[in-house]
């Protein structure tokens, strides 16, 4: 991959989403999690994706990372087919996921968690990932704790090294299932100053999942609204933000539109759940 | 007060101090307290007179139901006075005590037959479960079969052990053995099973083969709960060993005492069931410095406040 450890800006990684189709249990049950699914990302592009709950966004996910299989349409990962009917998910370093509720191996180190990728996969000597790891872990302030297990962390922090982990693989995509969520305001704008950071520097395509519209909207060049089930994409908004951003677009006018735009779409969505929740229940 | 009491009080009393010292040992390390000041602590905190408390409150019932109380049964047992009595004599009446050397062979038989069992059944229980928790296939053929073979009391398999294998040893043994692996095997199931899906799938997202998520997922993961069952084991391996012992042996602590029973050699019984306790209690905090050695990061995890005072 000929990643020499320091910022190399994205070669590649545009996903291309067609007709995505994911039926679980065609005999039984019949849920249709996503239906006719279609998004273009291109290579580098920050994608945030919101949409109500059970839409399917995490069911996209999970197929693009090679948790699960497709039941019709395709994605592409640079050209070249990453799911389809038949083809056997496999998950790998080229699209690493960071966990909603966080994923590093309590059991190892923060050191031994970051570099563990790498020198699984013979990218590096464990020498040199610890070099790089360290130098990583102290450009977003986290140094001191290489040696700590992660239960020791706030979750914030846990969730910054392990975006750390993902990066140090140099994978073409960043899956985020709801990093932030749950935290409380001041650690949820520390890790998005973090990952903005992170993307300045490496440019990775990045499909970040989120119930926050601020947060969306904050960090992405696209906001996608998924609609109810099942999901497809109901719209998609260009956030023309200038990087790098800080708190202060926040109150923006522009900010303020996008918001107000990506709002109206979400309730209607969100609505259209909530109904339909009260005739299953009836 | 009876001057007979006095001896066992001192012993009791040193007994528990030493167990508390070593609970408070640890928070001392943390809170760096000198060892003087700890021993003060230690006399002056209510956990540790609750302690004795319930140390005297059992040996004062023993002792009253065996003098005092109006129960006859209870009256041709040995009382605590005369157990300690015994254990600690030169010339012992019963003939053993801690200066006879008999004492320390049925200790040592005992004990090199639990530990034997006891890791037969890690070597081969450890591996079991992991391979139950691992391959849903082994699982599938393999799981029936244990569910049905372990509720069988260990003390069933006395005879037919003694059929199959040569001399009563190796069945004392294979029955102690038995007991022990169907608990650690199947608690190593359990933490394979406990181990969250997010884990494995995070390792496959870093590049992990099947081996390497076998040894950086799968082994570390279930340790909490392979401990668990050792120390579970440990405790279920002594109460089957005792048993055969007592049907099957020549020596050892369950013979002891069954061997007092039989020849009316009360305090003998006593003196086998409270180095049982000891034995027992001793190999559990074994187990636990094990396991406590193996996984720091749950130690860093647990650490702190709460964590410490009740790790015990």
């Amino acid at each position: 991959m000929g990643n020499n450890g320091t910022e190399n800006m994205a070669k590649g990684g545009a996903l291309s989403i067609r007709n995505a189709t994911k039926i679980y249990d065609p005999e039984g049950v019949h849920v249709v999690a996503l239906e006719d699914c279609s998004l273009d990302i291109k290579a580098g592009e920050f994608v945030a994706v919101v949409g109500p709950s059970g839409c399917g966004k995490t069911t996209l996910l999970n197929i693009m990372a090679g948790f699960d299989s497709l039941t019709k349409g395709e994605i592409y990962l640079d050209g070249e087919l990453l799911a389809a009917p038949g083809v056997k998910p496999k998950p790998g370093p080229d699209r690493v996921v960071v966990f909603q509720h966080g994923a590093l191996f309590p059991w190892k180190t923060v050191l031994e968690n970051v570099i563990y990728g790498p020198v699984i996969q013979n990218q590096m000597s464990r020498s040199e990932a610890i070099e790089i790891a360290k130098e990583r872990l102290s450009r977003i302030g986290l140094r001191e704790i290489e040696n700590v297990y992660p239960g020791q962390l706030s979750s914030g922090m846990q969730r910054r090294v392990e975006i750390v982990r993902a990066l140090i693989n140099n994978p073409l995509v960043l899956l985020l299932d709801e990093p932030f969520r749950g935290m409380d305001s001041v650690t949820k704008s520390a890790s998005h100053e973090c990952l903005l950071e992170l993307y300045d520097i490496f440019h990775k395509t990045i499909y970040f999942i989120t119930h926050d519209l601020e947060e969306a909207i904050f960090l992405s060049d696209t906001v996608a609204v998924m609609t109810t089930r099942p999901g497809r994409i109901r719209m998609t908004i260009k956030v023309d933000l200038p990087r790098p951003r800080d708190y202060r677009m926040l109150s923006s006018e522009k900010f303020l539109k996008l918001k107000e735009m990506a709002k109206d779409a979400v309730h209607e969505e969100a609505l259209k759940a909530f109904q339909r929740g009260e005739r299953e229940l009836a | 007060m009876d001057t007979n009491l006095i001896l066992p009080v001192i012993i009791i009393s040193a007994f528990s101090i030493w167990i508390f010292y070593h609970r408070q040992k640890k928070l001392a390390v943390i809170l760096g307290i000198s060892t003087s000041e700890q021993i003060k602590k230690t006399l002056t905190s209510q956990r540790f007179w609750l302690l004795i408390l319930g140390f005297a409150l059992t040996i004062g019932f023993w002792y009253a139901a065996v003098y005092w109380l109006p129960f006859k049964a209870f009256h041709r047992l040995p009382g605590p006075d005369e157990v300690v009595i015994e254990w600690l004599s030169r010339d012992p009446y019963y003939g053993i005590s801690i200066y006879t050397k008999e004492y320390y062979v049925h200790i040592i038989y005992s004990f090199y037959r639990a530990t034997t069992a006891f890791l037969l059944a890690t070597v081969l229980g450890v591996p079991f479960g992991l391979l139950m928790g691992w391959s849903r296939r082994f699982y599938e053929y393999s799981f029936p079969l244990v569910e049905m073979i372990r509720p069988i009391p260990p003390l069933a398999w006395v005879p037919l052990s003694i059929l199959m294998l040569p001399g009563v040893e190796p069945a004392v043994i294979f029955v102690t053995f038995l007991v022990a692996f169907f608990v650690t095997a199947l608690n190593t199931l359990l933490g394979v099973q406990s181990i969250d899906q997010a884990y494995f799938r995070a390792a496959r997202c870093l590049g992990a083969s099947s081996k390497e998520i076998l040894y950086d997922v799968v082994i570390p993961g279930s340790l909490p709960y392979i401990f668990t069952g050792l120390q579970i084991a440990m405790g279920a391996a002594w109460f089957s060993l005792v048993a055969g012992e007592m049907i099957a042996a020549q020596y050892g602590l369950g013979y002891l005492i069954w061997q007092g029973y039989s020849l009316v050699k009360y305090p003998t019984i006593i003196i086998g069931m409270v180095t049982l306790g000891f034995i027992g209690y001793g190999s559990s905090v074994a187990i636990r410095y094990v396991g406590k050695k193996l996984m720091a990061w749950r130690e860093q995890e647990l650490g702190g406040g709460a964590g410490v005072t009740h790790g015990e």
